[in-house]
């Protein structure tokens, strides 16, 4: 443990701010946050170059806590900010933290169409399947049958795979792990920050004061252990018979494709316009 | 003088609107006050249209026409539902391949039909707007027809202008044969 | 030619104050001013004049979404921003328009977005976020009939109270509303310009027959116009408080990017931009927002009072009706009837000051508008003690415009 610069959070934190922090023991938003913080530190990004976006949520609330440019938006919207930002000042590295009910509910539309034009965002979307601010409503990715106190009688909904609802949007690098990986969350982590395109990282989580208790999942430790024993990497996924890989959580970089990134589309144009100008 | 409210009349798709940008760009240029309005429905193809140009020496207040100095109409419906808003010694100017029936006798009523002049002479109704627009211009000389020419070459795509001078030219021509001569 | 005035009025007292007037000069022909340094004399529609004023104002972000009867606004701006270097982009829907200029604008862009009804009412939880978060941006909403998707292409004046009510949460509003082409163009980048000094989401409304109409214009010498850009941080940036009682409330704002790295939140927030639940605090941040308006009354409302000097009734109409009642003015006067008509140019902030001294100084005040009585809210308001029978609403909904002959028929109904 003497390697992990524990030194480099602190050095990140707006500690005489805003602490303590809004999260409940157990949740799974501070492993997230430290490990953006190292990925940041890691990859020698400077902090004013770093604008971190969110909607409503818990995971929403983690803009607060870092002394980079932040930004904590409506319910929903987070996408839709960072392009304005993004667009305007493309050198600007935008990270957008967000949950499953505020990424793929309220701002589906945005997800959708930001990862379509593969605008270069880093989207770390926290999924505790839950909506666990406002007290343990039903998300899209609350899973079938479970409860949620809208759900009270167990969840008629299919859930969504939000990375598959990227995938199919187009987003140039989807992958997903879980908070349990905390080393595979800080490598996927610096992955996506480095991602010339749009990148979607989408982190299973545990909420274990919300839905834990609702759907009478053990505490804080046992969450954690079933992450680590429901979960298969990718590359193993090929090796099992169909029967164990049903239900699990696959962790992995489903795609990592360059392709021609949003506002380098946009510079070209307004290139390609000047030059029409001059030669008229 | 005082305002000039001329109408332009008919359906979607004939060109009305790019008509009366085209004479309100032509009042422009003459150094006159001029709003231009209209009025259509969701359809760009189709529905009714129509297209008011007000032209004056003064600030215009009001800008859509109420009491027409000129009305053009292009279709039966336009003509029915306009023609009792043109005032006295108004001028009327219809095209007889579609206004079958006139409603009203107006002092100052001037039949043609435009369109197949403009099919006959052109190949195609397309410049159906623009042939009317140069019989009207000639006829109340509400605009310089200087002006009007520049203003079309500025309005319409490149590809189209010769088609529409001469378009334009017929319709001068038609104004003439009319009135035999006496509007130059 | 009638002699126009602008009249600016002062922060609203508690006793009958004077309401300052401001000469404007009055127009001469065409041809003589065209010579003066004015630009040259072009035929324009009314969202062009949008568009171009917006250029001129130095607006370098734009996204938005297509809806009739605005779209050539986006159309034109889709052509112009890529020649200028700036940005233009088509979003999703409304809702994430005015996010996106929101975030642009925090970015440092000066950025605006362009809609009609369906997308202004989508735009309003953005809007509040603009102004509890002191986000300078612009947003034009070109009015058509409604409620809901209504008529796309007629004229409506349905949104006065919602460009001032519609997002939740009591907050003041600072709406411009032009009567024509030229006037489009002038209040576009007034509307830029307020928003980048008072550091709020600016609404210029425009009636759909102003946006769709083409005028005669000649466009004010771009030299002698007058830009203003939001004021930028001059201490380190641990010294910085973005929503600091800097001059009367109007502190600077950095941008995302420069080395303040601050954070902003659309939760009720502290002077350095940190959530806050303390009362104290939560007063503080609502009075910030009030009296930046309010302290500043007089540099933001704008009317043209026309031939009000001697008017025993008057009209109080903004917009194309304002245009009918002109018309009307010029008929009732050549007939010997004293009429005068009040425009504002600034609908929000109201201009109370103004509106008082027509109510003392009039007989009736005929208030037509093509809704169901939005304005006349206003004013029986401002008529206290004074028979409200002296107010007369006259409306229209049914997609048309109120006409000269509708407006003269209720002056001569109440003589």
């Amino acid at each position: 443990m003497a390697n992990i610069p524990q030194k480099v959070v602190h050095d990140y934190l707006r500690h005489d701010k805003k602490f303590p922090h809004v999260w409940c023991a157990g949740c799974s938003n501070g492993i997230v946050l430290g490990s953006i913080i190292r990925g940041v530190a890691s990859l020698d990004i400077h902090r004013d170059d770093i604008v971190m976006v969110s909607g409503i949520g818990c995971s929403s609330r983690m803009p607060v806590y870092v002394d980079f440019n932040t930004l904590h938006t409506l319910h929903g919207r987070a996408i839709a900010f960072a392009t304005g930002i993004k667009m305007h000042k493309p050198h600007l590295k935008v990270i957008v933290v967000t949950g499953d009910g505020d990424c793929t509910a309220i701002g589906g539309n945005h997800l959708i169409h930001a990862a379509r034009r593969n605008l270069d965002l880093t989207v770390i979307l926290i999924n505790n399947n839950i909506y666990g601010m406002t007290g343990g409503q039903a998300s899209p990715t609350t899973p079938h049958e479970a409860f949620a106190t809208t759900a009270p009688y167990g969840n008629i909904e299919p859930d969504f795979d939000i990375c598959q609802l990227a995938l199919g949007a187009g987003a140039t690098h989807v992958a997903r792990t879980t908070a349990f990986h905390t080393q595979e969350v800080q490598k996927m982590v610096s992955d996506a920050l480095t991602h010339p395109g749009f990148s979607l990282l989408e982190i299973v989580s545990a909420c274990p004061v919300i839905f834990g208790r609702l759907n009478k999942k053990g505490g804080p430790a046992q969450m954690m252990k079933d992450m680590r024993d429901n979960s298969i990497p990718l590359s193993a996924v090929d090796k099992l018979p169909p029967e164990k890989r049903e239900g699990k959580i696959i962790r992995g970089t489903l795609r990592k494709e360059i392709m021609p990134e949003y506002t380098e589309r946009y510079a070209d144009l307004v290139a390609r316009v000047a030059a029409m100008g001059e030669e008229a | 003088m005082k305002n000039y409210e001329i109408r332009l009349s008919g359906s979607g798709g004939q060109g009305l609107i790019l008509a009366s940008i085209i004479l309100a760009g032509a009042a422009v240029i003459d150094k006159r006050h001029v709003t231009q309005t209209q009025s259509y429905g969701p359809e760009s193809r189709g529905g009714s249209s129509r297209a008011d140009v007000i032209i004056s020496d003064r600030e215009i207040y009001f800008p859509e026409a109420m009491n027409f100095n000129c009305l053009l109409a292009l279709t039966q419906e336009a003509c029915d539902k306009y023609l009792f808003d043109l005032r006295e010694k108004g001028i009327l100017i219809v095209d007889t391949t579609h206004v079958k029936n006139i409603a009203l006798a107006a002092d100052n009523t001037y039949e043609l039909p435009f369109t197949d002049i403009a099919i006959e002479r052109l190949g195609s109704a397309i410049s159906t707007n623009i042939l009317a627009l140069g019989f009207l211009v000639r006829i109340t000389k509400v605009v310089s027809e200087k002006s009007l020419e520049i203003s079309l070459k500025q309005n319409v795509k490149p590809a189209f202008v010769d088609l529409n001078l001469k378009a334009l030219q017929i319709g001068y021509d038609l104004a003439d044969q009319y009135t035999g001569g006496n509007q130059k | 030619m009638p002699k126009a005035k602008l009249e600016s009025q002062k922060k609203a007292p508690k006793t009958k104050a004077k309401v300052a007037e401001v000469e404007v000069k009055v127009p001469g022909p065409l041809e003589e001013l065209e010579q003066k340094h004015e630009r040259k004399n072009v035929l324009m529609q009314g969202n062009e004049a949008v568009a171009y004023g917006a250029l001129d104002a130095g607006c370098n972000f734009f996204a938005g979404y297509p809806i009739t009867p605005s779209t050539e606004i986006a159309e034109i701006l889709a052509r112009e921003l890529p020649k200028r270097g700036g940005t233009f982009i088509q979003m999703e829907d409304e809702i994430a328009s005015i996010c996106a200029i929101a975030g642009a604008s925090l970015a440092g862009a000066k950025a605006l977005t362009a809609t009609s009804g369906p997308g202004f009412s989508l735009m309003q939880e953005g809007i509040g976020f603009a102004k509890i978060t002191e986000t300078p941006c612009v947003v034009v909403n070109v009015q058509r009939a409604g409620p809901s998707t209504g008529m796309p292409t007629s004229p409506s004046q349905g949104d006065i109270m919602q460009a001032r009510w519609g997002s939740h949460g009591d907050s003041p509003a600072i709406v411009l509303y032009p009567d024509s082409v030229k006037e489009s163009y002038e209040l576009t980048i007034r509307a830029i310009n307020l928003s980048e000094k008072y550091r709020t989401c600016v609404v210029l409304l425009l009636d759909e027959v102003i946006g769709h109409m083409r005028e005669s214009v000649l466009l004010p010498d771009l030299r002698k116009t007058r830009v203003i850009s939001r004021i930028k941080p001059n201490v380190p940036p641990h010294w910085y408080k973005h929503y600091d009682k800097d001059q009367k409330y109007l502190s600077p704002l950095a941008s995302y990017g420069e080395g303040y790295r601050f954070h902003v939140t659309s939760l009720t927030h502290d002077a350095l931009g940190f959530p806050t639940n303390k009362a104290a605090e939560a007063a503080e941040m609502m009075a910030r927002l009030r009296r930046k308006i309010t302290y500043n009354i007089r540099d933001l409302v704008q009317i043209e009072s026309h031939q009000m000097e001697d008017a025993k009734i008057a009209i109080f109409a903004a917009g194309i009706t304002a245009r009918s009642a002109k018309a009307a003015v010029a008929i009732a006067r050549s007939e010997g009837i004293k009429l005068g008509l009040l425009r504002p140019l600034t609908i929000w902030p109201f201009p109370d000051e103004a509106v008082r001294k027509m109510l003392q100084d009039v007989e009736a005040v005929i208030v037509p508008e093509l809704n169901q009585g939005q304005f006349i809210r206003e004013i029986k308001r401002l008529t206290r003690d004074k028979s409200e029978g002296n107010v007369v609403g006259l409306t229209k909904v049914n997609g048309q415009m109120l006409t000269p002959n509708d407006i003269l028929r209720k002056v001569k109904e109440v003589m």
